[in-house]
């Protein structure tokens, strides 16, 4: 049942020949009422999916803007039972938009796979990206979400070669989210010419829909992923307008929205750009 | 469904040293908790290291470094005047911080470096706490003309001075790491950040045996030469083995090559001593076993310390090199299942052994190892007086001097 919300999406992004646009945000940040002001507002900017990011104090993965997202957070007094009451409020308005919950292993491991599978169901969440746990210390998580009808959203990288990707894509369900870059958030810039072949081959092997992120940051870049991808996921460059909107005294939500707009009107034309040029 | 958390102490083996299994596992601690980029790394180096081990040539040129620019064997010294202030057991140290660079970090350095070069890596990247690791990896990296870098907590950088321009000297590149709380979780953090995006060519050369499997049993396989010496100068010195091995936890790296050897010789008593900062009851310590709960951090499922929703503490010690909020796998195990057992010491009583073994013996302990000193009154009277305790000493103390200094208030 909570399944069907990424693949009813991904289906009629398909059936509108477009692809979709992914933002993720740092739950809590900069605080718990404006990352909620935040969330709430994303599926009118243009996010087609959501990424829900939940802190943790040592993201080995994450470049400088999301680890600071995760201390603004962090510092703010989130947590993950409050991320799952920030994601239950959220559905009580939205019953279509995807969630992906994004962290690491952690603060799941002191929840109990278990607990966490279910209460995250509760909550509407769709899908769970962690970080840290690959193929190989999986089972236990999977095995939890499979019993709530979870998906886990499976990671492939440049260094997922032919060997590697039928492991990677192994137990995965929702879709597939390319890692574009080696190297962290928010720092390399993904080319959309070298992700091509590597999203072709993904699709092939797995069957699923291919998200692609972690070097996006510019509407013309999020259109060029557009084209050769399913999705396009922004994250630090959205992280990032939060600090700047902190740093001027400016509202966070609006700038936080005013780039999701121009994103995913980007992503929107990409094809149909493409065709007229 | 396996257990998430490791909660009852698991079965008593028969070997103890059949450990990790092939999926990195010590019981329900260790593994492989790594971005999927890295994935492909880490089972290349799993492989690369199980031929090493195995291959003779490997194990020739390793020994023969280990002779002749390491300077090992280190000798097993008699503390005659420690045990005569104890009045009880035969004191024995292991003077580990006779070896080139000054403690026991060299002899993983070395393997790792030569293992690394096998590899075809062409740049090295490490992490560091007192510095003492980031001085073994520069060195090592000066001797076989590899470009170093090394990340180090900025809150280290300062309270570390001279192994920072040691490293320099030696031609590496310090980064000070400003994020988090700025001290060797901090450091291992951006280490890891940079092997993700340096995947072609970089070896990461981890400094204590935690981290991702294989790191944890590599990193102990090169540390076990000073248990293996151990073992022979004890048996030549004094026809048996000691009662018990002593030595001071910050990752594991010099206890668990203490202890590996002894395993199996349940004789022996294993004695971990972890640092309790300003004290257990404060909070302000670096104590993973005795103070932290299972979690999983840099790679592997280990006692941490960590807050009700699973967000990593801080460690606070006195003594940089402890000053990290986890622990290796293997000790975890080993506390588990009763092999080992797990001290801890302040600050202040850190302090006070430095100052006791200066004056005794003549020797300046790192402030590390003076940890595991610390411990001895306890320890010589569960032993007894026939006994043999030996106690590594992991490091030198010139380092420490300035930290010394500052905490009896003196200007120097
Ligand atoms: C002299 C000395 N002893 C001990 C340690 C702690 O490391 P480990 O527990 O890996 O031996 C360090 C770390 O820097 C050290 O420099």
């Amino acid at each position: 049942m909570t399944k069907s919300r990424i693949e009813a999406r991904f289906a009629q992004l398909k059936a509108e020949n477009r692809a979709a646009f992914v933002a993720y945000v740092m739950a809590g940040d900069p605080d718990y009422a404006t990352g909620l002001e935040i969330l709430q507002g994303l599926p009118a900017a243009g996010a087609d999916l959501i990424e829900v990011g939940f802190p943790f104090s040592d993201p080995m993965a994450e470049g400088p803007p999301i680890q600071r997202a995760a201390q603004r957070a962090l510092a703010n007094g989130q947590t993950l039972k409050k991320t799952l009451a920030m994601v239950a409020e959220f559905r009580k308005a939205d019953q279509t938009t995807p969630i992906i919950m994004m962290g690491y292993a952690n603060p799941l491991v002191h929840h109990g796979y278990d607990a966490f599978a279910r209460d995250a169901a509760a909550a509407g969440v769709d899908g769970v990206i962690c970080v840290d746990i690959p193929p190989e210390e999986a089972d236990p998580l999977a095995d939890a979400l499979d019993a709530s009808e979870l998906s886990l959203i499976r990671l492939a990288t440049p260094t997922s070669d032919d060997k590697r990707l039928p492991v990677v894509i192994r137990r995965t369900s929702g879709f597939v989210y390319y890692v574009s870059v080696a190297g962290v958030t928010g720092v390399k810039e993904a080319d959309a010419a070298a992700v091509a072949p590597n999203v072709e081959r993904i699709r092939a092997a797995s069957g699923l829909p291919v998200a692609v992120g972690f070097g996006i940051k510019t509407p013309e870049r999020a259109a060029e992923i557009a084209r050769v991808a399913d999705a396009a996921v922004v994250g630090s460059a959205l992280v990032e307008e939060v600090a700047t909107g902190l740093a001027m005294n400016e509202s966070v939500t609006a700038r936080v929205l005013s780039k999701v707009e121009s994103l995913a009107k980007a992503v929107r034309s990409a094809r149909v750009e493409s065709l007229t040029v | 469904m396996k257990l998430q958390i490791p909660v009852n102490a698991p079965a008593k083996p028969n070997d103890y040293t059949a450990y990790p299994d092939a999926s990195g596992r010590f019981g329900d601690y260790g593994g492989r908790y790594v971005p999927e980029t890295l994935m492909p790394l880490v089972h290349d180096l799993d492989a690369a290291y199980t031929a090493a081990k195995n291959d003779p040539a490997f194990q020739a040129e390793l020994r023969s470094f280990l002779t002749h620019y390491v300077g090992r064997p280190s000798p097993l010294y008699y503390a005659e005047r420690l045990t005569q202030h104890y009045g009880g057991p035969k004191i024995y140290l292991k003077r580990e911080e006779l070896n080139h660079t000054g403690s026991h970090k060299i002899n993983n350095c070395m393997g790792q470096i030569l293992l690394a070069m096998r590899m075809g890596k062409t740049r090295i990247i490490a992490e560091t706490g007192a510095g003492q690791h980031g001085v073994a990896t520069a060195t090592v990296c000066a001797r076989f003309g590899l470009p170093c870098v090394v990340y180090m907590g900025a809150v280290d950088v300062e309270r570390q001075k001279p192994n920072v321009f040691r490293m320099n000297l030696l031609g590496a590149q310090v980064e000070a790491v400003t994020a988090g709380s700025a001290t060797l979780k901090d450091a291992m953090n951006e280490a890891l950040r940079d092997w993700v995006t340096n995947v072609h060519d970089t070896y990461y050369l981890i400094g204590t045996a935690a981290g991702m499997h294989p790191y944890p049993a590599m990193v102990r396989d090169f540390q076990a030469v000073i248990g293996n010496e151990v073992k022979q100068q004890t048996l030549e010195l004094e026809g048996r083995l000691p009662d018990a091995v002593v030595a001071c936890v910050g990752g594991g790296s010099n206890a668990i090559g203490l202890f590996h050897p002894f395993l199996n010789d349940e004789g022996v008593q294993l004695i971990g001593v972890e640092a309790a900062g300003e004290g257990m009851e404060t909070g302000r310590h670096a104590a993973a076993i005795n103070g932290g709960r299972p979690g999983v951090l840099h790679g592997n499922m280990t006692y941490l310390l960590q807050d009700d929703e699973g967000q990593i503490t801080e460690a606070h010690s006195i003594s940089a090199g402890l000053d990290y909020p986890g622990i290796g796998p293997e000790h975890s195990w080993l506390h588990d299942v009763g092999r080992a057992k797990y001290l801890t010491c302040t600050d202040q009583e850190a302090l006070d052994a430095f100052k006791l073994l200066a004056e005794l013996e003549g020797i300046l302990p790192a402030i590390e190892s003076s940890h595991a000193l610390a411990r001895l009154p306890e320890i010589c009277k569960e032993v007894g007086k026939d006994g043999i305790v030996v106690l590594n000493l992991s490091g030198r103390g010139d380092k420490d001097v300035q930290t010394v200094a500052d905490h009896l208030g003196r200007q120097i």
